[in-house]
């Protein structure tokens, strides 16, 4: 167990590396560059800006540089926000988007087992059909269109929370909702559905036929196998909820790393980009390995070694 | 003695039918029949003929909806099972009812030990506590031949072996000292060697402890040394009724007499081709008027197709659901006496 | 008479899918909203100007109605901000988002099919090699793809991609010769002997593996998006996404290209799983065993029978790319004015949500509503396709 998971956070490396490289070369494979805005340069200004970045180095040597750098754990400064490391950036920016994401994250989980868990049982029934057409519309309703029309109603109508920025627990409300919605439509739907497998299976029968009470039945047999799919959703869920999802922050207007990230996109801050993706890869990695362990705990018939 | 030879079990008129979008179908319809105390019942089928769900429906474990028990009294030990609230069918079930499944891989939860399954029936039953609990697993395990039982019994069920998983079955069906234990197809899924010592367990175990058995199995080579009566269920129906003896002597029902035929016999002759019921079993959702066999009945006449067939007796506790049950029943006796000389 | 009743079940697999998917009360309205909605969509424009006059680029000549109406009779939706009627904005809108959906679904498709498709087949190393590939592009944000190749190309900047195109065919060629000569060479190294399974040659040829591999799947959805962005839908399509049609190739090609990269990947992954359970089967084994090549029994055998599952996910990757459009849309990358796609159209609203929330709320709204159905059809031809999943 303890060599399987090690083997697995030291093939994170190489893969982060990878990914790294693959976005590296996908941002110089486009045209452009940070500093080719609307207007053109000066020659000799560019000149000098190429030299300062090393941009006027072969492609090998700076994309050597970079790794180096990086395999340091050090992935430079912003070219866009002067003076600050991209290290800087996203651990000031993290904790916005940690925060609502792992608070909608939880609300999910609460609401979509609850609702999965007693639509799976009471099959067919009104609130089987109610909560599965509810979760089918959280699944529809794009979270830009959610997110304002929350923010119109309890936000400019009723005035229970305040529409946006960052700011007392008040705040969260709203962000966290819109957050959570789609993800707990997508756990509820997952437990029904591995919920109503296990209740199918051949060991649900007999415990059945041991007498035990529904609740038994329910709570020592049939949870475990229930929750896998949740399990496996669950990883890379998490990882992208918490490193931010842009359109909630960009509604909500909170300086999260979602946008940091997509700005750092459009304004080609190399060093920006691919600090964050490094990071994001291996949170997801990161979270899968936890996934794959949990797993293991769940089930005994998965063992690694 | 009268006490001891009481009824235990009685079935009269069960009707269970499942709603399906291709409409009703009746996977029993109207079954009757009574097991003593001590005693053994082989229940004999090919798959989809009612004998499974008949069982269920005994043990009040048919999913419903689709399922419902349309109809019929059960009565176990004095008690009207149908009438029973679900608590109370739970004091029963595992208690005084066990069961064994056919698959013993899929029938233990994958995700608990064994000690965990075991334990739950005696803690919920016999009310023992966790050291009690475990003392008696490990006797049950014992008893069915799993040695190293105090180890084992920490084990969780892919790493035992599907016979003794099937062992491990049966521990945890008879902790509690039941007074039937049905059987569903316990050796299908097992290797033939294996099979065999399953069978003697169970036959050993109803021995030592008194339990009457309802063994429910598609081959009638398993139900020859191990029951009392056999009951041959088809598209729902009871098809023929006997004592095991008088059944495989003499069989009054067409049905009975090619499932006879088709079991294998080392004694074969190699070239001549191997006999088998011609067709396949009728959709229970659509069953014609007449006799449910009348498609692949050797001997069916017009009056077969036509209307439905009348239960004959044809000797003493010997039914035949057959327009010519007594005719075959003669035919058998022929065969019988020709071949013994 | 028996072979009579075995051809009559077998021809009726789809036509049982079928007669299941009508009895889902769900399904159905999911499928008669989305052939209104397609209806709609379609002829919808042409009626509206035909009957008021307006379009989804008309902005009214008198200046006093250039600004944002409430929905009256003459404005079933209302007006946006420049006057326009947005009733006709939501219906072209449509026409580009549910064509975006349709077409990056087909791409995605065509990709991850063959892919899964092979892996599956193949197995051992080769499977390994190709399912890693899949896990590490899944480990890249996949917004991240689609901005770098829309921000970058976008414009003017798409015609670099043309110049490539020589360059492209030629390598692909390379590759595929590459290709077809590595998993010979691995066939013939590995399946013989075990011994050199983990020496040098094994390693080597499988890094090369991994990188051909590679460069087939971009190659692939490169050729697969261009073509589609070639047809006339495509053509149409791509005057909404880029100001200026005649510069090169267009961004709506970039979109697919992208699109198509980053949602093939689930794909793969269902047909690999289904091509792996089916290979074992009997019938596949008879194939085998009657001399049916490699290629024969992957197009004849395999994807026919992996048609269910790869139909239930197609229906529910059309949702997800029309949300993936939206989203860009949302963020300014999408359509350009004055074309609309609903995406677009909802950032548009977004900013006036307190003031007009008409604006956000009808074309949010349909788009919900045809997401809602995609997701109920889906559902529907799932259980339908699948008898297991049944109730009984």
């Amino acid at each position: 167990m303890l060599s399987f998971i090690i083997r697995r956070l030291l093939i994170i490396i190489p893969m982060a590396l990878l990914v790294v490289t693959l976005t590296w070369g996908l941002i110089r494979i486009a045209p452009g560059n940070f500093y080719s805005g609307e207007k053109k340069l000066p020659a000799a200004v560019e000149a000098n800006i190429r030299k300062k970045y090393g941009l006027d180095l072969p492609w090998w040597q700076q994309y050597g540089m970079m790794m180096s750098n990086i395999v340091r754990g050090d992935f430079g400064d912003s070219v866009k926000y002067q003076g600050q490391s991209v290290n800087e950036i996203i651990k000031r920016h993290l904790p916005y988007s940690a925060t609502i994401g792992l608070l909608g994250y939880l609300l999910a989980l609460a609401i979509g087992l609850t609702a999965g868990t007693i639509a799976a049982l009471k099959q067919n029934s009104a609130f089987d059909y109610g909560s599965m057409s509810l979760a089918m519309l959280g699944l529809s309703v794009p979270n830009f269109v959610l997110g304002p029309i929350l923010v119109l109603i309890f936000g400019f109508w009723l005035y229970w929370f305040p529409p946006a920025r960052w700011g007392g627990i008040e705040s969260l409300v709203l962000p966290v909702c819109t957050l959570a919605a789609i993800y707990a439509a997508y756990i509820a739907r997952l437990t029904r559905a591995g919920m109503l497998e296990v209740m199918r299976s051949d060991f649900i029968r007999t415990a059945r036929a041991k007498g035990l009470s529904e609740k038994t039945v329910l709570f020592r047999h049939a949870i475990r196998g229930g929750l896998i799919p949740v399990i496996s959703f669950t990883g890379p869920a998490l990882a992208a909820l918490l490193a931010g999802t842009v359109v909630v922050e960009k509604v909500f207007a909170i300086p999260g790393l979602g946008n940091i990230f997509i700005q750092s996109v459009l304004n080609r801050d190399e060093p920006l980009t691919l600090g964050i993706v490094a990071f994001l890869s291996i949170l997801i990695m990161v979270f899968n390995l936890i996934v794959d362990i949990s797993y293991g705990f769940l089930d005994p018939r998965i063992r690694y070694e | 003695m009268s006490e001891q030879n009481g009824t235990i079990l009685s079935v009269n008129d069960l009707k269970t039918y499942f709603m399906t979008e291709d409409g009703v179908v009746k996977a029993v319809d109207g079954i009757t029949f009574e097991l003593k105390k001590g005693e053994t019942l082989g229940i004999v089928g090919e798959s989809g003929s009612g004998k499974s769900v008949t069982n269920l429906s005994v043990m009040r474990l048919i999913p419903e909806p689709p399922g419902k028990i349309a109809g019929g009294k059960i009565v176990f030990d004095g008690i009207d099972v149908l009438g029973l609230s679900i608590d109370d069918v739970r004091k029963i079930r595992g208690k005084r009812i066990a069961m064994i499944f056919q698959d013993p891989m899929t029938s233990l939860n994958p995700f608990l030990k064994i000690s965990t399954q075991l334990m739950e029936v005696t803690r919920l039953h016999l009310g023992h506590d966790k050291a009690q609990a475990r003392a008696h697993a490990i006797k049950m395990l014992k008893m069915v031949g799993i040695s190293d039982a105090e180890e084992r019994i920490n084990s969780y069920p892919h790493e035992f072996s599907g016979g003794m998983r099937q062992r491990v079955m049966i521990a945890m069906a008879l902790s509690c000292d039941p007074e039937l234990l049905i059987a569903d197809e316990p050796t299908t899924a097992l290797d033939v060697t294996i099979q065999a010592q399953i069978l003697e367990l169970i036959k050993d175990l109803r021995s030592r402890m008194g339990t009457s058995v309802i063994l429910i199995t598609h081959d009638l080579g398993v139900v020859a040394g191990m029951t009392d009566k056999i009951i041959v269920m088809y598209a729902g129906k009871v098809f023929e009724q006997a004592p095991t003896r008088e059944l495989f002597a003499t069989p009054a029902n067409p049905y009975t007499k090619g499932l006879l035929k088709s079991v294998p016999d080392p004694a074969h002759e190699q070239g001549d081709p191997l006999y088998q019921i011609p067709g396949l079993p009728p959709d229970v959702a659509h069953l014609p008027p007449g006799c449910p066999f009348a498609e692949r009945c050797e001997r069916a006449e017009d009056i077969c197709r036509r209307e439905f067939p009348p239960f004959v007796e044809v000797n003493t506790n010997h039914h035949s659901l057959c327009h010519f049950a007594k005719e075959v029943y003669a035919e058998s006796r022929n065969e019988t006496t020709d071949r013994h000389g | 008479m028996a072979e009579n009743v075995e051809i009559v079940k077998g021809t009726s697999l789809w036509r049982d899918a079928w007669k299941r998917l009508l009895r889902n009360k769900l399904a159905v309205f999911g499928m008669v909203v989305l052939a209104i909605m397609v209806v709609a969509v379609i002829i919808g424009p042409a009626i509206i100007s035909w009957t008021t006059g307006y379009t989804y680029d008309l902005i009214p000549t008198d200046r006093s109605l250039v600004k944002s109406l409430p929905p009256s009779l003459k404005h079933l939706m209302g007006t946006d901000d420049a006057g326009r009627d947005l009733f006709a904005r939501v219906l072209q809108g449509g026409r580009i988002s549910l064509s975006v959906g349709l077409i990056s679904t087909i791409v995605s498709l065509i990709v991850g099919v063959s892919y899964g498709a092979v892996a599956g087949y193949l197995g051992g190393r080769i499977d390994n090699v190709m399912m890693r590939i899949v896990d590490i592009l899944y480990a890249i944000p996949y917004i991240l793809i689609v901005i770098v190749l829309l921000n970058a190309f976008s414009g003017g900047n798409t015609a670099v991609l043309v110049s490539w195109l020589p360059q492209i065919i030629a390598s692909a060629v390379i590759i595929l010769t590459g290709i077809s000569l590595s998993i010979f060479l691995y066939r013939k190294l590995f399946e013989r002997s075990d011994a050199i399974r983990g020496g040098l040659i094994g390693w080597l040829i499988t890094a090369t593996f991994i990188l051909l591999t590679f460069f087939v799947i971009v190659v692939l959805v490169y050729f697969a998006s261009l073509t589609i962005s070639q047809t006339s839908l495509g053509k149409w399509l791509s005057e909404a996404y880029t100001q200026n049609v005649n510069q090169g190739l267009s961004q709506i090609f970039l979109l697919f290209f992208a699109l198509g990269l980053v949602s093939w990947l689930t794909m793969a992954r269902v047909v690999r799983g289904q091509v792996l359970s089916l290979k074992n089967l009997d019938f596949i084994m008879a194939a085998k065993a009657t001399g049916v090549s490699t290629v024969g029994i992957i197009f004849r055998h395999l994807i026919p029978n992996t048609l269910g599952p790869v139909v239930v996910y197609a229906t529910l990757t059309v949702p997800s790319v029309m949300l993936t459009e939206a989203f860009l849309s949302y963020l300014g990358l999408g359509v350009q004015a004055p074309f609309a796609s609903w995406g677009s159209l909802a950032a548009d609203g977004v900013k006036n949500i307190a003031i007009f929330p008409w604006q956000l709320l009808f074309p949010g709204l349909t788009m919900a509503l045809t997401l809602f159905s995609l997701n109920f059809l889906g559902d529907g031809l799932r259980d339908a396709l699948d008898p297991q999943t049944r109730k009984f």
